[in-house]
């Protein structure tokens, strides 16, 4: 195709306005000026083409060339992306570095995202053979990338035909072709990577039910409001109420076998926090460093603003690339109202008419098509697998209010909603997830996988506990009111309960080595020992012992440790708890036996 | 004193259409370049503007002064071929500059090292390294609840009236890195605010000898609208020659960074953009972080940048858009507490609003004390209880209280008037400050303390007394 060609008509912002491009398609990359800078199609108004450019466009001059290339903008998915850290445009950030000998980024730098250097040890997949009929998903072999991760590599979607040649186990670049497929007189060269549009949806063979839970290793997610595989969940919360902390801990601590980062307009030295704990932490299922089997995608809030997009776009692109393979991959955007506002901003130069404070009306499809990117499937290609994307998007409202559009319409396209609050943050109740405001709608999937580890109990139990969250917050009203002495001795009783089950069982600290993951089991014994507290409890209440003397009871307090301990000594602990609270309600029976 | 290197390129035209507040719309000349630098000369008196916006015809410029006198077909418009670049060097220490890095002390020009954008450039991320030097400010309820590190941006939120200046001057005085001596600076920026107030700054600094090791940009209320949104990037330029080139611990006080906000709405209301929220520039949270973010350290740099701006927050209000941007940028935040200033606390922190989130890779073992974590989460839990009991009594009265209430109403008492409260010329070490709060839990009953056993035999006083 012969090159086309415009001429640049204005510059305002990330927004450049070109004329004199011949049949523009929507989407496509552009090259910007003189420099080449990133830009993609945004719209297309009779001579006019409107383009965002992906980089500072300071310096550009009126009648600088713009070239079209017919391109999609692209993720590069192949061996290498494990670790790797992005900027929005897939440009590896630590070679952006070394190229410039800088600590700045610089805009206008060219590098690719995977390295064609490198050499990987591709195994062959010994099912395959010449002259065998293979499509699109099929795995031709893998590299191991890291000790975690084996790479699997697959025919990519739209290619079908006949083996005509496969390369042996060896070592391959990820440029050297390790399979000719034939079909009919089209031959495809099969490499290590591929190259996928981020804007569309990578194809699948089946979607299934989400009914296997993510683990996340917090106690308020797992066992109240947990999450599937697959799942799309999104965390809104004014600043300071917990999302990043959240989402990095999702990341760190989930049973996903793939974490992808996205931070999206937010800030840097929280990136390098993330980069560095995840080079520190070890897996806690498997032992090795998280960030073999990670990869952060980092967007900056000075970074340029358009960009945002696609530092969200190419998250869930890499994620479904891994989801393909048969892993389960979780992928968290820091924070979805970055990139809205980048849509606002852009709209706003466009001189779109503005919808609701002043997002473009596409804002609700934009956020529905991210969302449904999630999802638990049966893959394309054989052997048959199932993969997932599960999806956590941040939420920053303005003032922390929740009727604004961004979480409105997120709330349309999620499943589960982790609402933070900022009362609870304030008085670092942490996770901040508030009970009364938040859902998960897929309890009823994951219930027989949960109520199978807890012997049967988890829903009734989780559903009490709920039961006294609320009943508590009815009860703090009154309270209020007319002070707790008024309460009756039961509602006292259950205040008691609400406040262990808020700091004892709720609260996680992040960063205390024992409180930050949380196993299922450790849950359920401070679910159970709460339980023990309040049915004991208040079959002495009933039988007329007044709460006082509850209170006064010291091995209560022991329930409140546990969670600052591991595992094995939880089980220690719930033994002592058990055995002294035995002793002292014995002591206190025989109080008001002998009266 | 030359503000740009000329250019040969430079060019000229008289066709001016147009102007309307600070913008003046040009003719687009062959060659003119987004963002580029442009001097208008009404009758003698030359003034800079910057080009905003550029399509085939009309340029869109804004200048950094008043519009006051342009004419068309009478001003005269030059294109410097470049953004705006100001003179920088580490011989500003000690000096007093405009927004524009002009001295206004009198004192003769200063050579620079370097012309720089004063825009500057996002730091890469992957080579950013994560904060984690604890400076102590002898303010225990900054070094035990809300810490500060190196690299670090932290806002003091405040209100009018409230002691927010004495705040930030105590912390510049106290602050020390344990163990070290390095070089530091202080890069002080003052936009909008009155004389007063910026002579208050000074003289402080002067009397705590500082003064030498501080370059100070002033902008009062009077200065032209443009001047003022260049003041905290021109300083902010200073402070990463300083920590980049020179090596050196910056610590950037920006004050009030309210005016600044008004100044933006004001030239955002000129170009009639789509306002955002309570008329502020839908893309204020991206102008502001692209200040804040200048904020850090770097895989090996010795030097470091940290910010504290100061803000009052219209009405008291820390959901107006001001304070609530900057909270969702700034990492953490200091909220002074008018109940607080009211019951005679200094400083008046808010504990519950106020946040550091820096906080946990500065504190602990090896950097505070081992028992900081815990304690730091115990002391909000107890001020916590001690606040809501407060909300019982106002309503129930006293009488309906237990024994243990009563210990959390006078821990909630004894954490303000002994823990948060102090002098302004006090300093308080960390291991003082850790030993305080011990001697709080003191009050409390030892089995509601959430902190593991042999942290509590080590420190509660009660075991303590007893070695
Ligand atoms: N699970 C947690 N454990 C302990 N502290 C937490 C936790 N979650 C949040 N925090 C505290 O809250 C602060 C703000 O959290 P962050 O996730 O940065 O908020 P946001 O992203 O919503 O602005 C953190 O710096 C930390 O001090
Ligand atoms: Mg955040």
């Amino acid at each position: 195709m012969p090159a086309r060609l415009g001429r640049i008509y204005r510059i305002a912002g990330p927004l450049v306005v070109a004329e004199g491009l011949e049949s523009p398609r929507m989407y496509e990359v552009v090259y910007v000026g003189d420099e080449g800078l990133i830009g993609e199609v945004i719209a297309v108004r009779s001579e006019k083409t409107y383009i965002q450019v992906y980089e500072e466009t300071t310096g550009l001059t009126v009648g600088e060339k713009v070239e079209a290339t017919g391109r999609l903008l692209s993720a590069e998915l192949g061996p290498g992306l494990i670790g790797s850290i992005y900027d929005g445009l897939q440009r590896p950030e630590l070679e952006i570095g070394r190229i410039l000998r800088d600590i700045f980024i610089k805009r206008g730098v060219k590098v690719n995202a995977l390295d064609r250097g490198k050499k990987w040890v591709f195994e062959r997949n010994a099912e395959i053979r010449v002259g065998e009929k293979v499509g699109e998903g099929d795995i031709l072999g893998s590299v191991k990338e890291t000790p975690l991760i084996d790479h699997k590599i697959t025919i990519p979607p739209g290619i079908r035909g006949i083996i005509e040649w496969i390369a042996g186990s060896g070592e391959h670049t990820i440029e050297d072709t390790i399979a000719v497929i034939s079909a009919g007189s089209v031959k495809h060269e099969v490499k290590l990577y591929q190259i996928w549009p981020v804007r569309v949806p990578r194809p699948f063979k089946e979607k299934l039910p989400p009914s296997e839970p993510l683990i996340t290793g917090k106690r308020v997610i797992d066992l109240i409001f947990p999450i599937a595989k697959g799942g799309k969940a999104a965390v809104p919360g004014g600043f300071g109420t917990g999302k990043t902390v959240m989402l990095q801990s999702l990341t760190k601590w989930s049973h996903a076998d793939i974490a992808i980062f996205v931070g999206c307009g937010e800030r840097g030295n929280e990136m390098s926090d993330a980069l560095k704990s995840f080079r520190e932490l070890f897996d806690v299922r498997r032992g090795r460093p998280m960030m073999e089997r990670s990869v952060f995608i980092a967007n900056t809030s000075n970074m340029p603003v358009a960009a945002r997009e696609t530092s969200v776009l190419l998250g869930v692109t890499i994620a479904e690339y891994f989801r393909d393979m048969g892993y389960d991959v979780l992928v968290v955007a820091d924070s979805t109202s970055r990139w809205a506002e980048a849509m606002r901003e852009i709209s706003g130069r466009m001189e779109e008419m503005p919808g609701e404070e002043g997002f473009p009306a596409y804002l609700a499809s934009r956020l529905a098509e991210f969302y449904e990117r999630a999802g638990r499937v049966i893959a394309l290609g054989s052997p048959e697998r199932t993969g997932s994307v599960t999806i956590f998007g941040a939420i920053s409202p303005p003032g922390g209010d929740f009727s604004e559009p961004v979480v409105r319409n997120t709330l349309r396209y999620i499943q589960a909603l982790y609402a933070l609050d900022y009362e609870l943050a304030t008085r670092r109740h942490f996770p901040a997830i508030s009970w009364l405001t938040s859902y998960s709608l897929y309890v009823d999937f994951v219930r027989e996988y949960l109520d199978e580890v807890s012997g049967g109990k988890w829903l009734e139990y989780r559903n009490l506990f709920l039961k006294i969250l609320q009943r508590e917050s009815e009860l703090l009203d009154i309270v209020r009111l007319v002070g707790p002495e008024a309460l009756p001795e039961e509602d006292k009783l259950l205040l008691e309960v609400a406040r262990m089950i808020r700091e004892a069982f709720l609260q996680q600290n992040e960063y205390d080595p024992n409180d930050a993951y949380s196993s299922l089991e450790k849950g359920l014994l401070i679910m159970n020992a709460i339980i023990e507290f309040y049915n004991t409890s208040l079959k002495l209440v009933k039988s007329g012992v007044p709460v006082f003397k509850i209170r006064e009871l010291k091995s209560p307090y022991l329930i409140y440790r546990f969670r600052l301990y591991a595992l094995e000594d939880v089980k220690k602990l719930y033994e002592e708890f058990k055995k002294s609270f035995k002793k002292e309600i014995e002591s206190i029976m025989g109080e008001s036996s002998g009266s | 004193m030359r503000v740009v290197e000329v250019k040969l390129y430079t060019r000229i035209t008289r066709q001016v259409y147009g102007a309307r507040g600070s913008l003046v719309f040009v003719k687009t000349l062959p060659g003119v370049r987004y963002g580029e630098l442009v001097e208008l000369d009404v009758d003698g008196d030359v003034r800079l503007g910057q080009v905003v916006d550029v399509s085939q015809d009309v340029a869109v410029t804004q200048i950094f002064g008043s519009s006051l006198g342009i004419t068309p077909g009478k001003t005269t418009v030059k294109l410097r071929g470049e953004r705006l670049r100001l003179p920088i060097s580490i011989d500003m220490l000690g000096r007093i500059f405009n927004g524009l890095a002009q001295p206004i002390d009198g004192g003769p020009p200063v050579i620079p090292e370097d012309y720089m954008d004063i825009h500057g450039e996002p730091l890469n991320p992957a080579l950013r390294e994560p904060p984690s030097e604890f400076i102590e400010t002898g303010i225990s309820v900054v070094d035990g609840m809300l810490t500060l590190v190196r690299g670090q941006k932290l806002p003091i939120f405040s209100g009018s009236g409230l002691p927010h200046n004495k705040i930030a001057m105590q912390i510049v005085r106290q602050a020390r890195v344990k163990g070290k001596e390095e070089s530091f600076a202080v890069v002080f920026g003052a936009i909008g605010v009155t004389f007063e107030e910026a002579m208050y700054f000074l003289n402080e600094l002067r009397k705590m000898g500082a003064i030498d090791r501080t370059a100070a940009f002033i902008a009062p209320a009077s200065a032209p609208t443009v001047e003022k949104l260049a003041l905290p990037r021109t300083a902010l330029t200073l402070a990463e020659h300083l920590a980049w080139k020179h090596n050196m611990h910056v610590l950037t006080i920006l004050t009030d960074m309210t005016n600044y906000c008004e100044s933006l709405r004001e030239i955002s209301a000129a170009r009639e953009e789509v306002p955002g929220r309570r008329g502020y520039p839908g893309y204020m949270y991206t102008d502001l972080a692209t200040m804040y973010e200048r904020a850090g350290r770097v895989y090996g740099k010795k030097g470091s940048v940290t910010i504290m701006p100061i803000l009052t927050m219209p009405d008291d209000d820390i959901t107006h858009p001001i304070p609530d941007l900057t909270g969702y940028i700034t990492e953490g935040q200091i909220v002074l507490s008018r109940d607080l200033w009211r019951k005679g606390i200094y400083p008046p922190v808010d504990v519950f609003l106020s946040l550091s989130r820096m906080m946990k890779e500065g504190i602990g073992p090896g950097k505070t004390r081992e028992d900081h974590h815990p304690v730091f989460g115990q002391l909000y839990r107890a001020y916590a209880d001690g606040q809501r009991l407060r909300e019982i009594i106002a309503i129930v009265g006293t009488e309906s209280l237990t024994e243990r209430d009563k210990k959390y109403l006078e821990f909630a008492d004894a954490f303000e008037t002994k823990f948060i409260n102090q002098g302004e010329y006090e300093r308080r070490t960390i291991e003082e400050t850790l030993d305080l709060a011990w001697d709080l839990f003191s009050i409390l009953p030892e089995e509601e303390l959430a902190i593991r056993e042999e942290l509590i035999k080590k420190y509660h006083p009660k075991y303590r007394s007893q070695k």
